[in-house]
């Protein structure tokens, strides 16, 4: 019924995937890396939830996006922690300056 | 009608996610991120997710990104000798730009040389407009109980160990 054909919505997908591994590479902050990191898990679920269309009895690509949101809300939680963790230890949010090599 | 919708919004998405990657003002991020969440989840919706749509506006923007904000708030450098009545900047350096850009834009062009020369043979009629709420109910309690269960128990992991490892902060050794 809809008119939109599947590739656009994996091309939009694949420019945000592009996109946040992009900002994971290039921010250096931590919360930076954690923002590309949920855009690139949304692209993914936009793939999945674009493939479900030609499924509508089983549903399974929107069930492994749904999936992928819990998985994704439990790992922010877990990462904030971790970096909040190491903020009290170096007082840097850089990820290139928390080490304790010499230079 | 529908299709300048989802043109609409993927530009929005797309260009939110442009705005997040080129400022350095990671409160202004943050914000862009809010906007490209909600660009994803009208994208969920016209593909028939009205349920994951909602899912993605609760969770995403009513939780993950507040947490976020959160962290931002919680991970600033204090200046004592700020004037505040100056707008508060939290500058993000950026390096590494070559590398990024030479691996976002490669990476892309693979996907789409994989998504132009992939011939899909949809099998199956596209969705219908009624409402998945049903469908993903039934699934989700008979062929998907056991994921649903783990997720279950991978949620009470994941607060525990938050709580664990966010309680004393800065220890006194």
């Amino acid at each position: 019924m809809t008119s939109i054909p599947i590739q656009h919505y994996l091309i939009v997908g694949a420019a945000l995937f592009s996109i946040g591994l992009a900002i994971a590479i290039t921010k250096r902050h931590f919360i930076g890396i954690l923002l590309g990191i949920e855009l690139m898990l949304n692209a993914v679920n936009i793939n999945l939830v674009a493939f479900s269309r030609h499924d509508p009895e089983r549903l399974g690509g929107q069930l492994f996006a749904l999936f992928v949101i819990v998985v994704a809300a439990a790992e922010v939680t877990v990462a904030l922690a971790i970096i909040l963790r190491v903020y009290g230890r170096f007082k840097t949010v850089d990820p290139d300056k928390v080490s304790e090599l010499k230079k | 009608m529908e299709a300048a919708a989802f043109y609409g919004f993927s530009t929005l998405a797309i260009a939110s996610a442009l705005f997040i990657l080129f400022t350095k003002n990671l409160i202004y991020a943050a914000f862009a991120l809010f906007l490209a969440f909600l660009g994803v989840g009208a994208l969920y919706v016209l593909a028939g997710a009205d349920f994951l749509g909602v899912t993605q506006i609760m969770i995403y923007v009513g939780g993950i990104l507040v947490l976020l904000i959160f962290g931002i708030m919680l991970t600033q450098k204090g200046d004592k000798s700020a004037d505040p009545s100056k707008p508060n900047r939290i500058e993000v350096l950026i390096k590494r730009e070559v590398w990024g850009f030479l691996i976002g834009t490669g990476f892309f062009i693979f996907l789409l040389k994989v998504i132009f020369t992939s011939d899909f043979r949809m099998a199956g009629d596209s969705i219908n407009s009624k409402s998945t709420i049903k469908t993903i109910g039934v699934e989700l309690m008979t062929s998907h109980l056991l994921p649903f269960e783990i997720a279950a128990v991978l949620l009470l992991v994941a607060l525990i160990g938050a709580a664990y490892l966010a309680m004393n902060r800065n220890p006194t050794p």
